[in-house]
């Protein structure tokens, strides 16, 4: 009795373990793991990007109640419609400038920043960063508020010089240097961040020798860091390229694409067609006309990373 | 005294050598100077946004000078500190902000593990296109994810849209990319004698990432929590297209949709929220900042 209970509980125990060792087998196979470690990040990356991805693109073929496939329907409504060009003009408006000056002040700022004794960067760097830290949603409501029509703070402020009162987002001109201006003014630090970093990496001895030389303060500017900075600078721009032209929250909040659309890009119009409007397929359209510049910026970035992966 | 140091740099002003350490000197002054004017420009909008949460609503309406408080109050705070709506708004967000963090890092640090050490057929593909997908911005994306979410709900019953964990769903694309991204970076930094000494051990590979790989790895994990934290603390875009009943709303779109009533703007209230919105960043930040400083340099985040 005793004995066959032992053996039958044996043979159960060496089977359990011949199956473990089969599992384990397949787990030490490294294909096998690997692929289970990654599933969740394919399972995520492929149902809730990349479908969506190409369902906007059969989206943007139906007509608005998404019964009837009607081609290129929505693009050639878009073409005829002068908001939409209003649209393309302001976004390329936007992002060029927007970008512009937040990749100069971010070179003059981190410049001034290694310019300082390093045991105080480190406050000066804490300080200048804050505006990247606070949600853009958040902080642009404070800057709503700075430009209130009636209770505006600047316009307060320069009343004192006897100029104004500025209307900040009642004038389309005011209103696309405003949200341009709020944007300069959440980015400008990433790109410090970035510049810092870059900087601080060119090594000491290209300046002794520069200055060796008799260069002066521009040209080692000119010959020494912009050609040690060319990779970083190249990649914070595309980066900041996309993201600026993609961006929503700062023109939703600050003016909601007024006055009279003046100030609408891409993502803010797609929003008021698409989810306001309830014209799923015409909004879909409209984002869809951000791929280009997004897909042409993107494939610079990759190529500058295949690059430095290769380097290095 | 001033009087004093002007007359001795006055003659050595003539002389030739010492004007290498002159200009140092005068580098920095205007190193000093501009920095503080930008660091003014970086900070009056959290500045204006202190000041006015302080200020009772008969203060602000009186438009007397707005850059200082007369008589501080701290109603605005009681106010929405007491209110259910707003701590509603402010649960709700953390819940979604630390379950997202969690989900990212799950899915992220094996993904990130097994693309940096394990090469297997498409890992560099795999990791190509990670990074791709960190590139496709919210703005794209927003519609087509909205149809999916209510044709989903038309199919299977469960419906998603306007409830707030449907959040849970969508933030992580917007998360793990970057994540496992870093993730990837740092553990490629790793040395290879570091794993395969575990290997020859009998670590099996979970045990190698777990007590290896994390350990060591563990400045970069902190980047990339405080950024998964971040993102989808901030998160705009997504939450206003699918959630519009209040009590499933998160802190950004719960204050733009309930403070600001048709053309009634409550200043105050709305900048007491939005201060109270931004602390836990600024929080974080303050007390981590080298990390999240990491983080930002280390992948190239978004700007």
């Amino acid at each position: 009795m005793v004995d066959v209970a032992f053996q039958s509980s044996r043979t159960a125990a060496a089977q359990a373990g011949r199956r473990r060792v089969g599992l384990r087998n397949a787990l030490r196979r490294k294909s096998m793991s690997a692929f289970l470690m990654t599933l969740p990040l394919i399972l995520l990356i492929a149902i809730l990007v990349i479908y969506p991805a190409i369902y906007s693109l059969h989206l943007a073929t139906l007509n608005k109640a998404m019964t009837k496939f009607v081609g290129f329907g929505n693009f050639e409504f878009l073409f005829k419609r002068d908001t939409f060009w209003l649209v393309v003009k302001q976004s390329c408006i936007f992002a060029i400038s927007a970008v512009i000056f937040k990749a100069l002040i971010g070179f003059i700022v981190a410049h001034f920043v290694h310019n300082v004794p390093a045991n105080k960067q480190r406050k000066w760097r804490g300080m200048l960063l804050v505006p990247w830290v606070i949600p853009p949603a958040m902080s642009t409501l404070a800057w709503l508020w700075l430009f209130d029509p009636s209770y505006s703070a600047f316009n307060y402020t320069l009343s004192f010089f006897g100029l104004g009162p500025i209307p900040w987002t009642g004038d389309a001109m005011w209103a696309r240097f405003s949200v341009i201006l709020v944007n300069v003014w959440y980015g400008a630090p990433f790109f410090m961040i970035m510049y810092l970093a870059a900087l601080k990496s060119v090594p000491e001895q290209l300046y002794e020798a520069a200055a060796i030389d008799g260069a002066n303060w521009w040209q080692r500017i000119w010959y020494v860091t912009l050609p040690m900075m060319r990779n970083i600078i190249a990649i914070t721009t595309l980066f900041s390229l996309i993201v600026t032209f993609a961006n929503f929250d700062i023109v939703r909040i600050l003016t909601a694409g007024g006055p009279l659309d003046h100030t609408h890009i891409f993502a803010t119009w797609a929003f008021r067609v698409g989810i306001e409007g309830s014209d799923i397929p015409l909004g879909a359209s409209v984002s869809l006309f951000m791929v280009p510049i997004l897909a042409i910026a993107a494939i610079f970035i990759l190529r500058d990373i295949t690059k430095r992966g290769n380097e290095s | 005294m001033s009087m004093v140091t002007i007359d001795k740099s006055g003659p050595t002003r003539k002389v030739k050598y010492g004007s290498m350490s002159r200009d140092r000197t005068w580098a920095l002054r205007w190193s000093y100077f501009f920095l503080t004017l930008f660091a003014v420009f970086s900070l009056v909008p959290p500045f204006y946004m202190l000041i006015t949460s302080l200020k009772g609503s008969a203060e602000i309406s009186a438009a007397t000078n707005p850059w200082w408080v007369y008589h501080p109050t701290f109603e605005n705070y009681i106010q929405l500190l007491t209110s259910n709506q707003f701590l509603r708004f402010f649960w709700n967000s953390a819940w979604v902000s630390i379950i997202v963090v969690t989900i990212t890092m799950l899915i992220s640090v094996p993904a990130a593990f097994a693309l940096a050490r394990m090469k297997f057929w498409g890992s560099a593909t795999l990791a190509t296109g990670v990074f791709l997908t960190y590139l496709i911005p919210d703005s794209l994306l927003f519609i087509p994810l909205f149809k999916m979410f209510a044709v989903f709900g038309d199919w299977t019953g469960i419906q998603l849209v306007n409830r707030w964990y449907v959040l849970l769903f969508i933030y992580p694309t917007l998360t793990v990319p970057f994540c496992t991204w870093i993730m990837i970076g740092y553990f490629a930094s790793i040395p290879k004698e570091l794993d395969e000494a575990a290997i020859i051990d009998g670590a099996s590979w979970f045990q190698t990432l777990t007590r290896i790989f994390i350990p060591v790895a563990l400045p970069g994990l902190i980047a990339a929590t405080i950024f998964a934290f971040t993102v989808s603390w901030a998160q705009f875009l997504y939450p206003l297209v699918f959630t519009t009943s209040t009590d499933q709303l998160v802190l950004p779109v719960g204050i733009i949709t309930t403070l600001i009533k048709g053309d009634v703007f409550n200043w105050g209230q709305i900048m007491t929220g939005a201060l109270l919105g931004a602390a836990p960043p600024l929080i974080i930040y303050a007390f981590l900042m080298d990390y999240y400083i990491a983080g930002l340099t280390a992948g190239a985040t978004k700007g």
